[in-house]
């Protein structure tokens, strides 16, 4: 009971620690022959990519790449037409139940502390209350006539739904919800400093300036205690001096809470202060993988950016070593 | 103050408003020749003859024309000057507000509870009964279905236009277990109320994959699928002529009649049908207010938030992992049995239900009822439905109308005109209805209403 408790009353991701060295070794998520077709149209064909356990992996590409159905078939809101997408947290022996999970056509795997899920299997909810891969959105979507901290135990909500004996327990007010609904509050009030909106806990959260409800967007998603943070173009609509100051605040989340962090972004003055790993995508299909430096020199990456015609890709490519 | 004052209407203003005066009296005079201009009459050898009612069209032609022309005149740069006119910034409520909202409740609770006595008091026995029952007993009703439809359409964003359908299952579940198998009022009120839950849960369903619109069209058409199959199932129903003898709730086993055993008896008392009335008015006020106790102490728990969060983004909802559909099916289901049990007390008030009293209708009245009160809000709903349903019954209490239209004039037949009437009103001025704040459902400082221009309607 107690240690329920202290585990619920320690709102830094202390107890997501994993021994460092394990941590980058496995991968966290692992996206294998994903295609997405739509009808006719093909948005994703044969996409595969890895993202490294602690790192700030970022997928980036022009407009209509297929970035955001990316996202969409990884959360669990399309069902991708072909492809598997795995994630793994706690320990990754489970790794190797893979192809037997694969086989027995179930969603989940469990070895020791190790966890499995074939993402693709699942409805959108679950895989943020079971596989805890939490999401930001690129049109920002908060409850806008809910104050901070309401949108903040939303987040909250199965843990709370279940301390509160799915509703019996919290209507009769025993302590075991009015426990639950005081460390709610708390890691609440934890996130609103983090993100300096402590002041404006009971404003709703449609009054906030743009900067400040996405800010707020992704400390509603890290609420819900994800491994995965995927967030979808974090810095669009912000001015420089806000862009940098959302980069300070990832870097914190990775550092602080054992939180992998999957990114979509334009602004590549974020993507490469932040980013790990940087994935590029042009019309559903990888182009490029590698670090930030690399990408940064990568002539088919600018090719795709700039918009240079087949040819000139090819000649470039003979010229770089 | 002197920017405040009107400026003179110029001359350019005045045949402005003229000549908008004239094409309005002209469209009027177009539309209204035929329907009022021209009336035919049956004459004594069964001949129809035209007549005319030139007059009657002048009147209302007249009173169109000069109406458009003093709006035009007045109140058109009236209006135009105050919505130019800077609006105050601070929402903050003046302290008599601030101090009114917190007596509100509790004086609204010393009315209704002390309502009987002063009616009782007012006009005695006998006519304390019709104070009672169509006032206190009728409004009363409505107040606890417009809470119940809060949850499903103010709390939880579904529009459900087919509300009326849980009540009559409530009543038909009471009216048929009681008849048939003589169980009692308090046994049967919360399986009626279960059973009406369980058709919610029955309804959610299917319609669950549903949005705004298309929801609202299948609620309906749910709501006429149970009046119809009540219509339909003779056996089990009896058609339209209904059900009647139902049991009569009895005081914890006294029965409310004459008889040497009946609860005027029993405590001495002298026989008066008031008594089964004054029962009835406490647990219909019992129950209108458990409904909104409930309603309070759910906005508070996880299940109340993800409500309200739905209505705002359902999309939201499920990317931080909350079951939307267990969400929706546990708002239809909640809502469902309070008019579960409603329709239970209906049905054992009445003594006698039939399809007629689950039309359509009901179902618009009590959705309106939580439109203009404000979506969400209990105090507004129950405004609204004190008007609304006093409204209609004060309408018959105006006898002196007759004597001024003449013995024909029925003021009820007014009813929708005066409701169509106040919606507009409403929707002018009130759009987001009478309560325009929402409170939030817990604060970790200092307690601020939201102003509902920020809370979503929700699209079902």
């Amino acid at each position: 009971m107690s240690a329920a408790l202290d585990r619920d009353a320690v709102p830094a991701g202390a107890r997501d620690s994993e021994p460092a060295e394990l941590a980058s070794a496995a991968p966290i998520l692992r996206v294998e022959h994903l295609s997405m077709r739509f009808g006719g149209l093909v948005a994703i064909n044969d996409f595969s990519f890895e993202a490294r356990r602690g790192d700030v992996t970022a997928l980036i590409g022009p407009n209509g790449a297929g970035k955001t159905t990316v996202f969409n078939c990884i959360t669990g809101f399309y069902k991708p037409t072909e492809g598997r997408i795995a994630l793994q947290f706690g320990d990754p022996g489970v790794w190797d139940e893979l192809g037997a999970l694969t086989e027995r056509g179930t969603r989940r795997a469990v070895r020791g502390d190790g966890m499995l899920f074939l993402l693709e299997r699942m409805p959108d909810y679950l895989v943020t209350q079971k596989a805890r891969v939490a999401r930001t959105f690129q049109n920002i979507r908060l409850f806008p006539g809910m104050t901070l901290l309401e949108n903040l135990l939303v987040a909250q909500h199965n843990r709370l739904m279940r301390a509160s004996g799915f509703t019996i327990f919290g209507a009769l007010g025993l302590p075991i919800y009015t426990q639950a609904e005081h460390a709610a509050i708390e890691k609440a009030r934890y996130w609103l400093d983090q993100i300096g909106l402590a002041d404006r806990a009971d404003d709703p959260a449609g009054e906030l300036p743009y900067g400040a409800q996405r800010r707020l967007e992704i400390a509603r998603a890290m609420c819900t205690d994800p491994v995965l943070l995927c967030l979808d173009e974090p810095a669009a609509g912000l001015n420089p001096h806000e862009s940098a100051e959302l980069g300070r605040y990832l870097r914190a989340i990775r550092g602080q809470h054992a939180t992998s962090i999957l990114l979509i972004e334009h602004d590549m003055s974020v993507v490469m202060e932040i980013s790990d790993h940087v994935i590029v995508l042009d019309h559903g299909k990888k182009i490029a993988d590698g670090t930030p430096e690399e990408i940064r020199n990568e002539p088919k990456v600018i090719a795709a950016y700039l918009g240079v015609e087949e040819d000139e890709v090819a000649d470039a490519e003979r010229e770089v070593p | 103050m002197a920017v405040e004052a009107s400026p003179p209407a110029s001359r350019v203003d005045i045949v402005r408003a003229l000549r908008e005066g004239a094409i309005a009296g002209l469209i009027a005079f177009g539309l209204f020749l035929p329907l009022i201009g021209f009336k035919t009459v049956q004459n004594i050898r069964n001949e129809i003859v035209l007549e005319t009612r030139w007059p009657l069209l002048a009147a209302f032609v007249a009173i169109i024309a000069g109406g458009r022309f003093l709006h035009s005149l007045l109140l058109a740069p009236w209006l135009e000057r105050r919505a130019l006119r800077p609006r105050p910034a601070a929402v903050q409520p003046a302290p008599w507000q601030t101090e009114l909202r917190r007596w509100i409740v509790p004086f609204a609770l010393g009315v209704v509870i002390t309502y009987p006595m002063f009616a009782l008091s007012l006009v005695g026995f006998q006519g304390a009964v019709k104070w009672i029952d169509n006032f206190g007993v009728q409004i009363l009703i409505y107040v606890m279905l417009g809470w119940g439809l809060n949850i499903v359409v103010g709390l939880a964003g579904l529009l459900d236009l087919g509300y009326v359908a849980f009540y009559a299952v409530g009543a038909y579940s009471y009216a048929l277990l009681a008849k048939n198998f003589g169980l009692s009022f308090w046994m049967l009120l919360p399986l009626a109320g279960t059973l009406a839950a369980f058709w919610g849960i029955l309804l959610g369903f299917p319609v669950l994959r549903l949005r705004g619109d298309y929801l609202a069209i299948v609620t309906l058409a749910f709501g006429e699928i149970i009046r119809i199959v009540l219509i339909n199932w003779v056996p089990v129903t009896n058609g339209y002529a209904g059900i009647t003898g139902i049991p009569r709730p009895t005081f914890f086993g006294i029965p409310f009649n004459a008889n040497e055993d009946g609860f005027a008896a029993r405590f001495g008392l002298e026989f008066s049908p008031i008594y089964r009335t004054l029962f009835l008015y406490y647990v219909i006020l019992a129950l209108a207010l458990l409904t909104a106790a409930i309603t309070v102490r759910l906005r508070r728990l996880p299940i109340g938030r993800a409500w309200e969060a739905l209505r705002e983004d359902e999309i939201a909802c499920r990317s931080l992992g909350i079951n939307t559909t267990n969400t929706k099916l546990t708002a239809f289901a909640m809502g469902g049995m309070f008019a579960g049990f409603a329709g239970s007390f209906f049905a054992a008030r009445q003594g006698f239900i039939s399809p007629e009293s689950f039309t359509f209708m009901e179902s618009a009245v009590v959705v309106a009822m939580v439109v203009l009160g404000g979506m969400g809000s209990l105090i507004g709903v129950a405004i609204a439905a004190i008007v609304m349903i006093g409204g209609t019954e004060i309408m018959r209490e105006l006898d002196f109308l007759k004597q001024i239209f003449g013995n024909d004039f029925e003021p009820t037949q007014y009813r929708m005109l005066l409701f169509g009437f106040a919606m507009v009103l409403i929707m002018i001025w009130r759009p987001r209805g009478l309560i325009t704040t929402r409170d939030p459902s817990l604060v970790l400082k200092e307690r601020k209403a939201i102003s509902k221009s920020l809370v979503d309607e929700g699209h079902g």
